[in-house]
């Protein structure tokens, strides 16, 4: 199972997603200007600042080189999955449904926060327990879609993760922390799995889950 | 030629700068101020004006949460 992970100027959560995808696989670093996945089973985008944030979160991230082969990947049915300012690339890149704003506080916030498994079946989280224990460190957090978009998020099984109830302190429209897309292949989440994967230094290894999930599903596949 | 975009907030979404401008405003001392809302502005030189609601579009807005409007000249 190998896992890419890119890295565009700005990224910061990178090195960490690496480490934790080498705990249940291979590592690809792959770089924002490559044009090849290099046969990766399944992509991350990583947290950070990506071209330093510039216009909108995201904005000019969506249109590296590298996203027009994750692009084509997640069509093809390929796992990608974006943590943070990578959940708000896949916004921009139309992968996933919705956008994410300036949280209500307009403050940064950085602490761990409890979450509850909305849809425990998905690739990405078929082996996560139901109530989790992540950190998030962000400021534009607030998950925003258009009612009619949420009742059918809602409806089709979209929504996987929430803020636990009194949790939501980014003003997250029905406390949405993580989305998949239709096909379910591709999945965004603000909290950060990639920092969750020691008890020791991570507050819990709930993220390691989400990381193991995808071998799972990978492997499964390609049984 | 020249032209300017105006990117704001859709109508109905939260928009915590402008609600945050607003009490800053009351604080001052200036009263009635309401409905703050802030945006941004683009200024740019374009060869082809025609191309101003495709750059909008793709880029300088995200239609989802953004409203924007071209003025040119």
């Amino acid at each position: 199972m190998k896992f890419g992970v890119i890295t565009f100027p700005g990224s910061c959560d990178d090195l960490d997603a690496q480490l934790a995808c080498a705990r249940v696989g291979e590592v690809v670093p792959l770089w924002h200007a490559d044009h090849d996945l290099q046969g990766v089973d399944a992509v991350i985008v990583p947290g950070g600042f990506s071209y330093g944030d510039y216009l909108r979160v995201g904005a000019i991230a969506r249109f590296a080189p590298i996203m027009r082969e994750v692009i084509d990947f997640a069509n093809e049915g390929g796992p990608v999955m974006g943590i943070c300012n990578g959940f708000q690339v896949l916004c921009e890149a139309r992968l996933l449904p919705g956008a994410l704003l300036t949280n209500t506080s307009l403050r940064f916030v950085c602490r761990q926060v409890s979450l509850d498994l909305t849809n425990p079946d998905t690739a990405f989280t078929r082996d996560a327990r139901a109530r989790l224990s992540i950190p998030v460190k962000h400021t534009t957090g607030r998950y925003y879609a258009p009612e009619p978009d949420l009742d059918r998020l809602e409806a089709s099984g979209q929504v996987v993760l929430r803020y636990a109830p009194g949790e939501n302190f980014n003003g997250s429209l029905h406390d949405i922390a993580g989305v998949r897309n239709e096909r379910g292949n591709v999945f965004g989440m603000m909290p950060h799995p990639e920092h969750a994967v020691d008890e020791l230094i991570g507050g819990s290894s709930d993220g390691l889950k989400v990381f193991e999930s995808m071998r799972m599903a990978v492997e499964g596949a390609l049984a | 030629m020249h032209a300017r975009v105006l990117i704001r907030p859709k109508a109905g979404i939260l928009d915590p700068q402008g609600a945050v401008a607003e009490r800053a405003l009351a604080a001052l001392g200036f009263e009635g101020v309401s409905e703050v809302r802030v945006g941004r502005l683009v200024e740019l030189e374009v060869a082809d004006p025609a191309a101003l609601a495709e750059m909008c579009e793709r880029l300088l807005a995200n239609p989802l949460i953004e409203d924007y409007e071209i003025e040119d000249g």
